[in-house]
């Protein structure tokens, strides 16, 4: 019995068989906390704290540079267009009283001064009207009514009253009008018929009505400008190429031979040359195609380039969400007996678009971005009057200043969306992680 | 291979029921509407056609594409090839097209370098470097390209002018004149080294073929470098000294009020270049990030327990996976390079759109100034897209 009792009696303090030595450790290093974080993520390696220290001091010496030209030495108001002061520090501080001075001009270009309100008025509609068509919980047929009424009540805004085509001058057609879009919206809620009826009351009623009421001004095309330009240009053009994209992709899945050729010759065209041709082709070939003593304004022309060339891209992001449908949808709806176009908008939209929204507002983004290219035929949009706002003497060579603003703008309206596109995404996945 | 030995299950076509001429049978409806379709289609067509021929008439334009031989009389900065103002129009265009081809194929590389590696620094464990190379994304994609070229193109009129230029580096001058750099002067032996080097890739390409054939065969593998460096490097370098070694660097040097001497870039060039580089990298950058994320961790841990070292997983596990999910997105943002080339206009750099749209405007010819632009576009597009069709072909996967 003596081995077993050499095994039981084991010093304390000594080695164990089958155990290794216990080697006196240092407490752990924190695993939580920002030393702990810094380290892990910062100072991992002697390479990623040489990085680390190379691009913080990088950070720095940009940062500060910036800071002095952009706020220590810059100039952010001049007496009357005396730019010699802000001429002083060229190169070393912003001249911001570009901007100061500007930028009306920037944001509504030559539309009349004391009119201002119109076009600001406009803009914080199209922003309201994103904001709720952002919405999911007002995902729902009603939206139509809502774009349809924002837009006229846009257009009423922007040509003023005198523009308004005056359907129904005398009171009484207005109160018809009034009276027929209530029963429209009155039959619509009790499901008679479809929300296109009310919506189509609603335009008609605010083009009779809302005009010749709110006593506006006219203000004619050409002196639009600015920021409201591009919001038109994007929103208008997505509003009319998206259900031209749809049809054109539901063509392209079509079995009809001469339906689909039409359809892939129409996308491949489109997608193979530059915006930039399809507008010069806008502005030069147009007034060629129309018979004579026919005019369709410059605004309008570039208009239809943009929804031609966004139909194209977006019919291509549609068709990714018909083909990614199972095809047992499809069967099913054969199998009930419904038609194509049953078959069509109650089964197979609905779903292949919830699946494209992630890269369908990556797409709006992208020609939220394209409708600047406008100012290479000379529309007034947002970087167009940023543009001509430099031009003047006075104010020659602040450029840099006028891009910032400008660019400012733009990141704001593309940053939103593209967040927003990012949170939908994760929202739609939800059901699919675990 | 597979193919023929497999039987494969094929649904039986049901029988085709005789014609009815009614419109309950959906073949009737299907050549009604097609039809239907078509008849609008050539409606339109031909009212745009009829319409246009009368303008033209009433214009007194003569339409054809004789002017191209005519004297173009438009001075261009920048041309690849020799022009002069009193040469044709269709030299010009020519001109033209070579200056785009320039601008996307040099943009194409330098995209890809740059996207690629901000697409790695985004993985990087390093905190500080992935969010600089996120928010770098970010801001570089929701800003307008029209935007970002106006303003590189206003930073470089804004440098101080030749007398101040710039001087990072000895011989690199940067003004408001453009970027000059010293070069070589060219010689014939230059010229024989690039063909020599050519020569060299296609051997080294058909060396690495036969080497992998043979590997195949017998199962060992072959270096492929040795012969590769003797071929592309020793090679030319030996050409190069058979005839002389000519090595004569001409260094740009201020005289007067310009620069003499030296590689000129030109500011528009310069511009649109970065402008270019520096957008499409954002995109490509994600793509690179996607492709990379999109191949497994269960893939790096079989080829290392299969005891490959880190290269060999990253050349060839990691990346021939990741190339299949980068190659397709890849094409469009190369297409997108291409067609964004022609913002040029905005800027005056002399691409084909802006010499195309000189020429329209001097000889009131629109549509067929505006046919030159879309073809000459729709080919780079078709070229392009072939190319990475049968790139993609060739890496897919092969399924059975």
């Amino acid at each position: 019995m003596a081995p077993a009792d050499t095994t039981t009696r084991v010093p304390l303090d000594g080695p164990v068989a089958g155990v290794p030595e216990a080697v006196a450790r240092r407490p752990p290093v924190a695993a939580v906390g920002p030393i702990a974080w810094a380290r892990a993520n910062l100072f991992s390696s002697w390479i990623s704290t040489a990085v680390t220290l190379l691009l913080a001091y990088l950070i720095a010496r940009a940062a500060i540079a910036f800071a002095e030209w952009a706020v220590v030495n810059a100039i952010w108001q001049v007496p009357g267009n005396q730019t010699q002061a802000c001429r002083e520090v060229k190169g070393i501080g912003a001249c911001w009283a570009v901007v100061t001075e500007k930028h009306r001009f920037i944001l509504f270009g030559t539309y009349p001064y004391e009119e201002h309100w119109r076009p600001a008025l406009v803009i914080l509609i199209f922003v309201a009207l994103y904001a709720v068509s952002a919405m999911r919980r007002f995902w729902r047929q009603e939206l139509v009514l809502v774009w349809a009424g924002a837009l006229t009540l846009i257009g009423i805004l922007m040509w003023g009253g005198d523009s308004a085509p005056r359907l129904l001058p005398q009171p009484w057609e207005q109160l018809l009008a009034l009276a027929l879009l209530a029963g429209a919206g009155f039959a619509h809620v009790r499901g008679w018929i479809n929300v296109a009826w009310p919506a189509a009351a609603l335009v008609f009623a605010l083009l009779a009505w809302a005009g010749p009421v709110l006593g506006l001004s006219y203000v004619p095309q050409e002196r639009w400008g600015g920021l409201p330009i591009t919001l038109i240009l994007a929103t208008f053009g997505l509003a009319f190429a998206f259900p031209l994209a749809i049809l054109v992709a539901l063509g392209r899945r079509s079995g009809l031979p001469a339906i689909k050729t039409l359809c892939v010759l129409y996308v491949e065209l489109i997608r193979g040359v530059p915006l930039i041709s399809l507008l010069f082709m806008a502005s030069v070939m147009f007034p060629l195609f129309l018979p004579e003593g026919m005019n369709i304004d410059k605004l309008l022309r570039a208009q239809i380039a943009i929804i031609l060339f966004a139909g194209a891209y977006l019919a291509e992001v549609v068709r990714g969400g018909l083909q990614a449908l199972p095809r047992g949808q499809y069967e099913a709806a054969d199998a009930l007996g419904l038609t194509y176009w049953q078959k069509t908008g109650l089964i197979i939209l609905p779903q292949a678009l919830r699946l494209v929204i992630p890269p369908l507002v990556n797409t709006f983004i992208g020609f939220f971005k394209d409708t600047s290219l406008v100012l290479i035929i000379g529309i007034f949009d947002l970087l167009t009057a940023g543009k001509t706002a430099i031009v003047e003497p006075a104010w020659q060579g602040f450029g840099v200043e006028v891009y910032i603003f400008v660019g400012v703008i733009y990141f704001l309206f593309c940053f939103a969306m593209s967040k927003y596109s990012q949170n939908l995404e994760a929202e739609l996945n939800r059901h699919r992680r675990r | 291979m597979s193919d023929a030995t497999i039987e494969r299950h094929r649904p039986r076509v049901p029988p085709r029921r005789p014609l009815r001429l009614s419109w309950s049978d959906e073949r009737v409806r299907g050549a009604v509407w097609q039809a239907l379709v078509v008849g609008v289609v050539a409606a339109i067509l031909w009212w745009l056609i009829r319409n246009t021929a009368h303008n033209l008439e009433v214009r007194r334009i003569a339409t054809g594409f004789g002017f191209l031989w005519r004297e173009a009389g438009l001075p261009i900065g920048e041309h690849l090839i020799d022009y002069a103002p009193t040469d044709t129009y269709a030299r010009a265009l020519l001109v033209g097209v070579l200056n785009t081809l320039k601008v996307a194929v040099v943009g194409i590389v330098l995209a890809t370098l740059l996207g690629t590696a901000i697409g790695i620094a985004r993985l990087s464990r390093n905190w500080l470097l992935a969010r600089i190379a996120s928010v770098y994304v970010e801001v570089i994609r929701d800003l307008p390209l029209l935007l970002q070229l106006l303003f590189w193109y206003t930073i470089l009129q804004n440098l101080p002018g030749p007398r101040q230029a710039l001087n990072p580096v000895d011989g690199v001058f940067l003004s408001n004149r453009g970027l000059k750099l010293p070069w070589i002067e060219w010689e014939a032996a230059h010229g024989a080294a690039l063909l020599a080097l050519a020569a060299g890739a296609a051997g080294t390409w058909l060396y690495a073929r036969r080497a992998r054939a043979r590997q195949m065969a017998d199962g060992q593998p072959r270096r492929v470098w040795p012969a590769g460096l003797v071929l592309m490097l020793g090679l030319p370098v030996a050409v190069w000294a058979a005839m002389g070694a000519p090595w004569t660097v001409d260094r740009p040097a201020l005289r007067g009020f310009n620069f003499q001497g030296g590689l000129t870039v030109s500011p528009e060039y310069f511009a649109l270049l970065v402008g270019l580089v520096t957008y499409t990298a954002g995109f490509i950058a994600e793509i690179v990030r996607a492709g990379i994320l999109s191949v497994g961790q269960g893939q790096w841990e079989a080829a290392q327990a299969l005891g490959l070292r880190h290269g060999q997983v990253l050349r060839l596990i990691v990346l021939p996976q990741a190339l299949r999910v980068i190659v397709p997105p890849m094409t469009s943002q190369y297409l997108n390079l291409t067609k964004n080339s022609s913002l040029a206009v905005a800027i005056g750099y002399q691409d084909i759109v802006s010499i195309a749209n000189t020429t329209l405007n001097q000889t009131g010819q629109a549509i067929e100034g505006i046919a030159i632009i879309m073809a000459v576009y729709l080919t780079i597009s078709l070229s392009i897209s072939a190319f990475m069709n049968w790139y993609n072909a060739r890496i897919a996967l092969v399924e059975r």
